[in-house]
């Protein structure tokens, strides 16, 4: 098993943290991971990339080469890297973020609005992309959650990472498809 | 000075014994356990994290940080905390490098220990901040003027940040010579599980005392496989220290050839004649292969790929990867590339170990380069590519 995730969006939004948060809670379920990231020189605003190789094996080449999963969560973002998925893979975009034909669209960030706070849009996603993904039991990716996070924060960001997962399961059973 | 690491108060601050853990953070946590009881530091991306962790964590060990007002600062408050006793460390990256160059010869000159970490990002200059690259790599070796030598190791894992950067401070105390980490900014920015190492494994080698008494204590003068007994400053014992050329007493001696002569081969040769004794290098052989790639640091990930790739198509290829690149083990590239028509040199610069690996094959296979600059690491097809159809040459 192999999975190659890539999320792109710009800094401030949390994408490097989404992705640290992955690659730990792949580790802690028994899987080899190894997170990288690129990012401009500003701390807000810039191009920003984080990535995550999740594989039973060890892993050589740290970068995603054949992405199974894309996420935009900016209009730059995608179109850099929305077309460079692997076949039979999933690129999924933040939906009042990006505008894309054609690829699942997620309503991330007014999911956060709703669980409080638009900053967790982040947190919302990571939930949806690891259950699209199966690898990791949600306890555990909550477990590692809230030890990222800012404490005083992890009532918000529970129920962000539990609202991200409802999404896609809900988009799967038909509710809200794209 | 014979210590022994306080691991319960070392490991109560760095936590559990597997983490998810980042290559710069594994590199102050490899310190740590090294025995590093002094960081001075400027902070500069992506090498920051290294000098934010020491910051958190040292402190709270009873060791001092300080925040310098420049790198030659910070290199010079190591040396001198190096000759306090202590086993110091700063870390930096290109700019802040450039700037320790002065530091580094003296502490060459003066047989200061010391290790540096170089979390190289894309040069000439200021360059790139947030892009890795492995362009410093000969300025590792020959970036301060005069002859010396230099002990390098690099990483090309998180856990590696960690072992190596332990490692670093054995050899500096060992060899009394500054010993250089060069990570670069993808290891350095990069997250992996790594394990931290128990308390059987965590023995410390450090510096040899004098053994006379103080007014037969000759300060520079070669003990042990050319490395002189250390003093510490306060111990009681006489010492000068001086980067201009001195005699066995540390006084200077600049108009005296014979002196210089004695002395700078000495400091080269102490390095240079324990080659193999500090030879660090992976070997992945595969018989019958007239195709190599010699590889390091964060390449040597994207090298590996590329082995995967080569033998899944039925081409043999062997692969040495040098996790000591200076001084350079020039006897067991020799010995890796006998029978070997073609080898690649993958790096994120346009061509620094790859010289070193043509000079030390001397004519044999032929020696060629695989370059990436500007931020993106090789991608293993590339090397692939290389292998079968030839590198750049030049």
């Amino acid at each position: 098993m192999k999975k190659e995730i890539r999320i792109c969006g710009f800094g401030g939004q949390g994408i490097i943290l989404a992705g640290v948060v992955l690659g730990e809670a792949a580790v802690r379920a028994g899987y080899r991971a190894v997170q990288t990231q690129s990012y401009g020189p500003e701390s807000r605003g810039g191009a920003a990339r984080s990535e995550v190789v999740i594989s039973s094996d060890p892993i050589d080449y740290p970068r995603v080469t054949h992405a199974d999963v894309v996420v935009a969560l900016s209009q730059a973002g995608y179109d850099r890297y929305g077309r460079d998925v692997a076949d039979g893979g999933t690129v999924i975009v933040d939906r009042s973020l990006v505008e894309a034909e054609g690829v699942t669209t997620a309503p991330f960030t007014t999911a956060a609005e709703e669980v409080g706070r638009k900053i967790v849009a982040n947190i919302v996603m990571l939930g949806y992309v690891s259950a699209l993904l199966e690898l990791i039991p949600h306890d555990l990716l909550e477990e590692t959650v809230l030890a990222n996070i800012p404490s005083g924060t992890e009532e918000l960001n529970r129920r962000a990472v539990r609202a991200g997962r409802d999404l896609f399961l809900g988009q799967r059973s038909g509710h809200d498809g794209a | 000075m014979a210590r022994d690491l306080d691991y319960g108060r070392v490991m109560a601050v760095l936590g559990p014994r597997e983490q998810f853990a980042q290559g710069d953070v594994a590199c102050a946590y490899g310190a740590i356990l090294g025995g590093c009881d002094f960081f001075a530091g400027y902070p500069i991306t992506p090498a920051t994290e290294v000098a934010e962790t020491m910051a958190a964590l040292l402190p709270r060990l009873g060791c001092a940080v300080m925040q310098m007002e420049d790198e030659i600062a910070s290199l010079s408050a190591v040396i001198g905390a190096a000759w306090a006793g202590a086993r110091a460390l700063t870390a930096t990256s290109g700019p802040g490098f450039s700037l320790m160059q002065e530091g580094i010869g003296y502490a060459c000159m003066t047989e200061t220990p010391c290790v540096i970490i170089d979390v190289q990002r894309s040069g000439p200059s200021t360059g790139q901040p947030t892009e890795p690259a492995q362009g410093d790599m000969l300025q590792a070796r020959w970036g301060t003027h005069g002859d010396h030598e230099v002990i390098a190791l690099a990483p090309a894992s998180v856990q590696e940040c960690l072992d190596l950067t332990r490692l670093a401070f054995d050899l500096a105390e060992e060899y009394r010579n500054p010993v250089l980490v060069m990570t670069d900014g993808e290891v350095g920015h990069m997250r992996e599980k790594i394990v931290l190492p128990g308390e059987d494994e965590v023995e410390l080698r450090s510096r040899s005392e004098p053994t006379s008494e103080p007014a037969a204590y000759v300060p520079f003068r070669a003990g042990h496989g050319s490395v002189p007994e250390m003093a510490r400053f306060g111990s009681g014992f006489h010492t000068y220290v001086t980067g201009l050329t001195h005699d066995e007493r540390g006084l200077p001696a600049t108009d005296n050839a014979d002196e210089h002569s004695r002395l700078v081969t000495r400091l080269v040769a102490k390095i240079r004649d324990h080659e193999e004794l500090l030879t660090r290098v992976e070997l992945d052989e595969q018989e019958g292969a007239s195709l190599g790639i010699v590889s390091y640091g964060i390449s040597a990930r994207s090298a590996a790929g590329a082995v995967r790739l080569a033998r899944a198509e039925g081409i043999k290829v062997r692969h040495l990867r040098l996790v000591s690149v200076f001084p350079f083990p020039e006897a067991a590239v020799r010995r890796f590339a006998e029978g070997l028509e073609r080898v690649v040199v993958p790096e994120l610069n346009l061509g620094q170990i790859c010289h070193v690996v043509r000079e030390s094959l001397d004519g044999g296979a032929r020696v060629e380069r695989v370059s990436r600059i500007g931020g993106e690491m090789i991608r293993p097809e590339e090397i692939v590519k290389a292998l079968l159809e030839g590198g750049e040459r030049v």
